[in-house]
């Protein structure tokens, strides 16, 4: 059995409602000994005290409790447990934005299965989120030069072989500079270009 | 959740106090200022519009979590939806974009030289790529809703299902144009014009998705029923 290799993840549920709470307590029970729920509480509060304590590998929490300002921010709430994988149980709708906060989401009309499935995945994304946050917000050299070539209107093959690079690796550095920016599109990337002065208005005519 | 919802029988002021950004919401109905101490129902009656689609929109406008069950469209016709939509179109076309053009303009105007035209050129292609998109949804989308309507299958095969959602792209230039207005554009442009311009188009950015979120949750299943009425 796969889920044996993996046993005990420690879980907290931070949920109001006392039904859904025990319905996901059932669903985890079912998977073995793979997750273990350590604590149950409704609100975020209760849960802040004692998290020193519980330790969790896995946070499932309903962003509707946080206020709305908070939502886009629920890091900070968490900030204690770092290594700790965020999990949005949804069950109405949630703006994307505060979504991206979270390592993955489960609702509530899921099957147990894919709830499963949901998290284990959730475990597995978290390490690569850390690694990045840790890199800091500047452009390194290279992000910069690759940004240079997007600025121009090059594809990405185009980029790949200027600066013999993969594709694979020239995603990666566009998801790098568009994560540090915060800059999206091919002509926000232009405009950033120009401001810094990386590039002049007649490379791009 | 229900109880907190607005109801026809609350003062139309009293919406306001309750969010402000339905200042953007009432004209597109017709409602205009200065209309006393009445209630929404009597308001909708006076300008003959569904007060149920209006305490709709109000409703997603307000609460975030509120949503209603696809069941429960039946209070209003897909015409009637189409109609808000169409209006709330021209109001972002004629109004809210020029104004905040000016508001560019007069922050282009107290930058560098060069600077100035880089703002200027990157909000020009923001303006025309959401003239293109609304452009298309009427021109494309709404007769094909008014066909169906009035019981008219699609000739050429046109379904809600290809309704694109290429919101994304314009989200996300204006997402652009704010990071380039907080961190990128030199701090020798002038604060007040520049913050008066975000203020605008955070207010922009907020109403802009409840539009989207209105076409995507609300209208597209609305049609999908009166699809499947049809075949």
């Amino acid at each position: 059995m796969n889920s044996s290799l993996k046993k005990g993840r420690k879980v907290v549920i931070i949920e109001p409602s006392a039904v859904i709470a025990s319905g996901l307590k059932a669903i985890l029970a079912e998977a073995g000994s793979e997750f273990e729920v350590c604590g149950t509480f409704e609100e975020p509060a209760h849960f802040a005290e004692r998290a020193p304590l519980l330790a969790p590998d896995l946070i499932l929490v309903d962003p509707a409790i946080f206020d709305f300002q908070k939502r886009l921010a629920v890091h900070n709430f968490f900030e204690s447990q770092p290594d700790a994988a965020l999990v949005a149980i949804i069950y109405g709708f949630i703006e994307p934005d505060a979504l991206k906060q979270y390592h993955g989401s489960i609702h509530i009309y899921d099957d147990g299965r894919k709830i499963i499935r949901k998290l284990r995945q959730a475990m597995d994304d978290r390490p690569h989120e850390t690694e990045a946050a840790s890199e800091g917000y500047e452009l390194t050299d290279r992000e910069s030069e690759i940004l240079v070539s997007v600025a121009k209107g090059m594809t990405n093959k185009e980029i790949a072989d200027t600066h013999h690079i993969s594709v694979h690796t020239v995603i990666s550095h566009r998801k790098n500079i568009t994560r540090k920016t915060g800059i999206k599109t091919v002509s926000g990337l232009t405009v950033y270009a120009l401001l810094n002065n990386l590039i002049d208005q007649s490379e791009i005519e | 959740m229900r109880h907190l919802l607005f109801t026809e029988r609350m003062k139309m002021a009293d919406l306001i106090h309750a969010n402000y950004r339905l200042l953007f919401v009432l004209p597109r109905f017709g409602i205009r200022l200065g209309f006393g101490d009445k209630s929404i129902g009597e308001i909708c009656r006076q300008q003959n519009i569904s007060a149920s689609l209006f305490l709709l929109v109000c409703n997603i406008y307000t609460f975030d979590d509120f949503l209603p069950e696809p069941s429960e469209l039946h209070s209003f016709t897909a015409e009637d939806l189409t109609r808000y939509l169409h209006n709330s179109h021209a109001d972002y076309i004629r109004e809210q974009i020029p104004e905040i053009r000016r508001q560019v303009l007069a922050l282009v105007g107290c930058c560098e030289a060069k600077n100035g035209k880089i703002l200027e050129r990157f909000f020009d292609g923001y303006s025309r790529e959401v003239t293109r998109h609304f452009n298309y949804e009427e021109t494309v989308v709404f007769p094909y809703i008014h066909n169906l309507s009035e019981g008219i299958e699609s000739a050429e095969g046109y379904s809600i299902g290809q309704f694109e959602e290429n919101h994304s792209n314009i989200e996300e230039k204006l997402g652009d144009l704010k990071n380039i207005l907080i961190k990128y554009l030199p701090d020798s442009c002038p604060g007040t014009p520049r913050n008066k311009l975000l203020l605008d188009l955070f207010l922009l950015e907020d109403d802009l998705n409840k539009h989207s979120l209105i076409e995507d949750r609300i209208l597209v299943p609305l049609v999908e029923q009166l699809e499947e009425r049809v075949r």
